[in-house]
């Protein structure tokens, strides 16, 4: 099948010098990609839906905290797996992971006294090491990660079992508890509000400076683009996008220091989406992790090393199950023979829901979020209103299916147009 | 009147931007052996895949009678009902099922919804026999070579009541002793009263086994030669593929040819999947600055097997031979040491092999340098945005901008990207594998252009083609290649096509 255009037979030969047809200036607009846009999209629409359906129960400031701190564990496995499945593979094992992670932690600071950061650095260490074992076997054996990871599911839930003794343990220092459950400290005291009440000022303060550096930032890249004479928005629609950004996160963090300061989970959280976008966007390594999800071939024959990005990003994966691990057994108290059952469906779906490509080479960090947080949001909303678990398993179903339908659609479109 | 078994009247097929075929015309007489010359791209296969249906009828025009009866097949199951059986030349066996499976595939004896095995294996002992293959039907594919493999798929057509049958190349793979039996398989199953056409490169074999010839060129049908009445010989085959003369479709060059930029000295690479198979033999190329050479070779010569092993190894096994930067000795074990050295492949399948079709023209463009523009680790997207933006106004990429999915590019606008990506690897020793396959005429013209301007820059080219009249327009010198081995070079000046193609056949008699 060529793909040659009859346009270019009209070229007459030697004409090297005519100026292309597009010039830079103003992108196509909000219009520019559904396929990316649209999670977003779906993701306020089923807020707006569920604060309707729950008298917006959905956004109080307690619920808005129970909703980071519930679904922490699995934004921090999807940022992980987003990159796995950009790559073009997969892992089944993170949920078992998240459990022996869980249960060092739990052997080190209750069995062996080990003091705790100390015990989690262990922990962590101990990720990489899992990472880096079915790393190898996918990179560098070359058996498929479906399977390296379906054995790791049962290899280290085994490893679980034999690590607890087929027990919970518990309870953990206050210290990981903090991380995992608690807030930060109100360092400057409360503020009026007027009608809303007190609020932790310095929550407040973070939050602006946050939204401040945000908008520092995002002009300084347009500012920088400018400079090179590429397509932006346009400043209306640039002013339209930073306003509403900020206005999310103030509101988000608004009702947060209403209820209790800053969750340290949504501290983390942030840093790592903030800290993972730049290495997909900006960094050698990110770059790479698209160039072979999207065309293994041509990367192999670009230079790139594969084997050690695949082997790099698994590891990577271990890391953050470690962390997930961490966090979800310090919320509970307790590391326990079945944790984090299951945790790597839900992050899968975050990836899938979030706008990866089931074929790879596709998906933002941003998008894992989010749909991470599609499916937190939907979990949430429809307990406020009192559904049977069922009715929310068959709700999460049948999003990750349209998500993917959709996504499977578009494609579909864009190729029969561009036939 | 001749009595005729297939006629195909005005046959035209077009592709986006290329057409493939232009009224080509073919009778085929009952119970002959047919062979079609033509040379690589001249519209064999496309005319072969319009008769047995892969293309659709509607999708080209023009008539086709089987018969008698016009045809109008909506996919191979039509065409294969009616008796007409192609045999690719990609043998499309399942290496992990038995002969006898392979034989009734789709086609299986089965009584009420169940395979009847005793019928499946008694039949398929039947069938090999006709065509003289004694194996038992019930051994695994993958365990007989590709000889035999070829005589399973003939078996195959035959348990389909065969009635045309159309091998496309079918001796390419094959070794002499293979060769010689299957083409006297042929001649039985002909005068068993089954029609062949055979589509062959190798004109000793047409003129040994061919009843009739027709030649096509460029698309076209040139001429129909009767072994028995007209005077056929192997040069008038060749001046009737290669006839035709040469337009102003290149842009002029002088060359400044300077000193030696690669050598490839004895080099010798085995086959990765045949064990003990010689693809690259003893072959011996120099390139030098500022010099544009050929690399001619029918299909299966393994011009792309030399140029990937050199480029890091990337094809083949037991690698032997020594290469020379600048008189220098070099290693080149891995893509990132071949580009180091300044060594650049660009793929002859850009959609598979070449670029990332899924992400936009400036993350294809620095895909294999993307160090040049990172600080630690860090990638200036900015300065990778300028340099796209630079390539795509020298090389006249046409595309909004450089943020564009390469994927939607037409093919002469994602070669450029292709050349892009290498060029920004800051090669001197450049190696273009078809780089206008696929490509109409206008944006060939402007690939060229780049082409000179890289060698005019004291970059050494090694272009690989199939398209004879390209390497004589394009090349300096030119190198032909024949199952494996250097078997001609020719300097421009003393370069026909008839010389090339005899150096390029040569050893395969």
């Amino acid at each position: 099948m060529s793909s040659t255009s009859p346009s270019d037979a009209a070229l007459a030969p030697g004409a090297k010098d005519t100026p292309a047809p597009g010039t830079p200036g103003r992108s196509s607009g909000l219009s520019i990609n559904v396929r990316q846009s649209g999670i977003y999209i779906a993701f306020a629409l089923i807020v707006v839906l569920f604060t309707i359906l729950t008298d917006g129960a959905l956004l109080q400031p307690q619920n808005i905290s129970n909703i980071i701190v519930q679904n922490s564990y699995i934004l921090i496995l999807s940022i992980g797996m987003i990159l796995i499945i950009i790559a073009g593979h997969i892992d089944l094992s993170v949920g078992s992971v998240v459990a022996v992670t869980g249960a060092i932690a739990a052997v080190l600071m209750v069995n062996y006294g080990v003091p705790w950061p100390l015990a989690l650095l262990i922990t962590l260490i101990a990720g990489a090491l899992i990472g880096a074992w079915q790393g190898y076997w996918i990179a560098y054996f070359g058996i498929p990660a479906f399977i390296v990871t379906l054995a790791g599911m049962l290899l280290f839930r085994a490893l679980t079992l034999t690590v607890l003794g087929n027990q919970g343990i518990g309870p953990f220092p206050d210290a990981v508890r903090t991380l995992s459950n608690g807030f930060t400290d109100g360092y400057f005291g409360n503020i009026g509000l007027g009608p809303l009440g007190g609020a932790d000022l310095f929550s407040i303060l973070l939050g602006i400076v946050a939204v401040a550096g945000m908008a520092i930032a995002q002009w300084r890249t347009r500012a920088a683009r400018l400079g090179y004479r590429q397509a932006v928005d346009s400043l209306p629609v640039f002013l339209l996008k930073i306003v509403l950004a900020a206005a999310v996160i103030l509101f988000v963090i608004v009702q947060l220091a209403r209820f209790k300061n800053l969750p340290w989970v949504l501290v983390l959280l942030a840093a790592l989406v903030l800290g993972y976008s730049l290495v997909t966007n900006r960094a050698v390594f990110g770059r790479r992790i698209y160039a072979i999800g999207g065309n293994l071939q041509a990367a192999l024959l670009s230079g790139i090393k594969v084997k050690s990005v695949i082997f790099w990003i698994f590891v990577n994966m271990g890391v953050l199950s470690a962390i997930a691990g961490i966090i979800f057994a310090g919320r509970l108290n307790q590391a326990g023979p079945t944790a984090g059952n299951s945790f790597e469906l839900d992050a899968i779906a975050a990836a899938f829901i979030g706008g990866a490509a089931v074929q790879g080479g596709v998906g933002k960090v941003v998008g894992a979020v989010t749909g991470g947080l599609i499916m937190g949001v939907i979990n949430n909303g429809m307990s406020l209103i009192g559904s049977p678990s069922e009715r929310v398993m068959l709700v999460k179903g049948a999003v990750l299916l349209a998500a993917v339908a959709f996504d499977v659609w578009t494609k579909r479109r864009a190729a029969s147009a561009s036939r | 009147m001749t009595d005729d078994i297939l006629r195909m009247r005005g046959i035209t097929k077009t592709f986006p931007g290329v057409k493939a075929l232009q009224d080509v015309n073919l009778s085929v007489r009952r119970g002959e052996i047919h062979a079609i010359c033509g040379e690589n791209g001249a519209g064999k296969s496309t005319l072969m895949k319009v008769l047995s249906g892969v293309y659709p009828h509607g999708s080209y025009e023009g008539e086709i009678s089987f018969d008698g009866e016009p045809c109008r097949f909506a996919d191979i199951r039509d065409s294969e009902h009616r008796g007409i059986v192609i045999i690719h030349q990609e043998l499309a066996l399942c290496p992990q099922l038995s002969i006898a499976e392979n034989i009734f595939l789709g086609n299986e004896q089965a009584t009420r919804g169940l395979i009847d095995w005793n019928r499946t294996n008694a039949e398929a002992t039947e069938l090999l026999s006709r065509v003289g293959l004694h194996e038992n039907p019930v051994t695994t594919i993958s365990d007989i070579g590709v000889g035999k493999q070829q005589l399973v798929e003939i078996a195959k057509a035959l348990a389909k009541k065969v009635r045309l049958l159309i091998l496309d190349e079918p001796t390419a793979a094959l070794n002499d002793e293979d060769s010689e039996h299957l083409l006297d398989l042929l001649r039985g199953l002909r005068d068993e009263g089954i029609t062949c056409v055979i589509i062959s490169h190798k004109l000793n074999e047409v003129m040994a086994i061919a009843d009739s010839i027709t030649i096509l060129r460029d698309g076209r049908s040139i001429e129909s030669l009767d072994m028995a009445t007209d005077e056929v010989s192997e040069d008038r085959i060749i001046s009737g593929m290669v006839g035709r003369a040469l337009e102003n479709r290149f842009p002029p060059h002088e060359p400044q040819i300077g000193e030696e930029a690669l050598r490839i000295e004895n080099w010798t690479v085995y086959s990765p999947t045949q064990r003990g198979r010689e693809v690259v033999s003893d072959v011996n190329l120099t390139l030098r600055k500022g010099e544009i050479v050929g690399l001619a070779g029918l299909m299966g010569a393994g011009r792309t097997e030399l140029a990937m092993s050199v480029f890091g190894r990337t094809y083949g096994t037991n690698i032997s031979g020594r290469l020379f930067k600048e008189g220098r000795p070099i290693e080149a074990r891995t893509v990132r040491e071949a580009i180091s050295n300044g060594i650049a492949y660009a793929t002859e399948d850009r959609k598979r092999y070449g670029l990332n079709l899924i992400e936009d023209i400036k993350r294809n463009v620095s895909a294999a340098a993307l160090s040049k523009l990172a600080r630690r680790g860090w990638v200036n997207d900015n300065e990778e945005y300028r340099v796209a933006d630079e390539y795509r106004a020298s090389m006249n990429i046409k595309a909004p901008s450089v943020s564009s999915v390469t994927g939607k590019l037409s093919g002469g606008n994602q070669q450029k990207v292709v050349l892009a990506k290498w060029i920004f690897t800051d090669a001197d020793v450049l190696i273009l594998d078809e780089p206008t396959r696929g490509i109409d005429v206008g944006a060939k013209y402007e690939i060229y252009t780049i082409i000179n301007r890289l060698a005019d820059s004291g970059k050494a080219i090694l272009v690989i083609s199939s398209e004879l009249p390209e390497l004589l327009g394009l090349c300096d010198r030119i190198y032909a290649l024949s199952a494996g081995r250097i078997t001609g070079e020719v300097q421009r000046s003393d370069a026909t096509q008839e010389r090339i193609m005899q150096y390029m056949t040569k050893g395969l008699d």
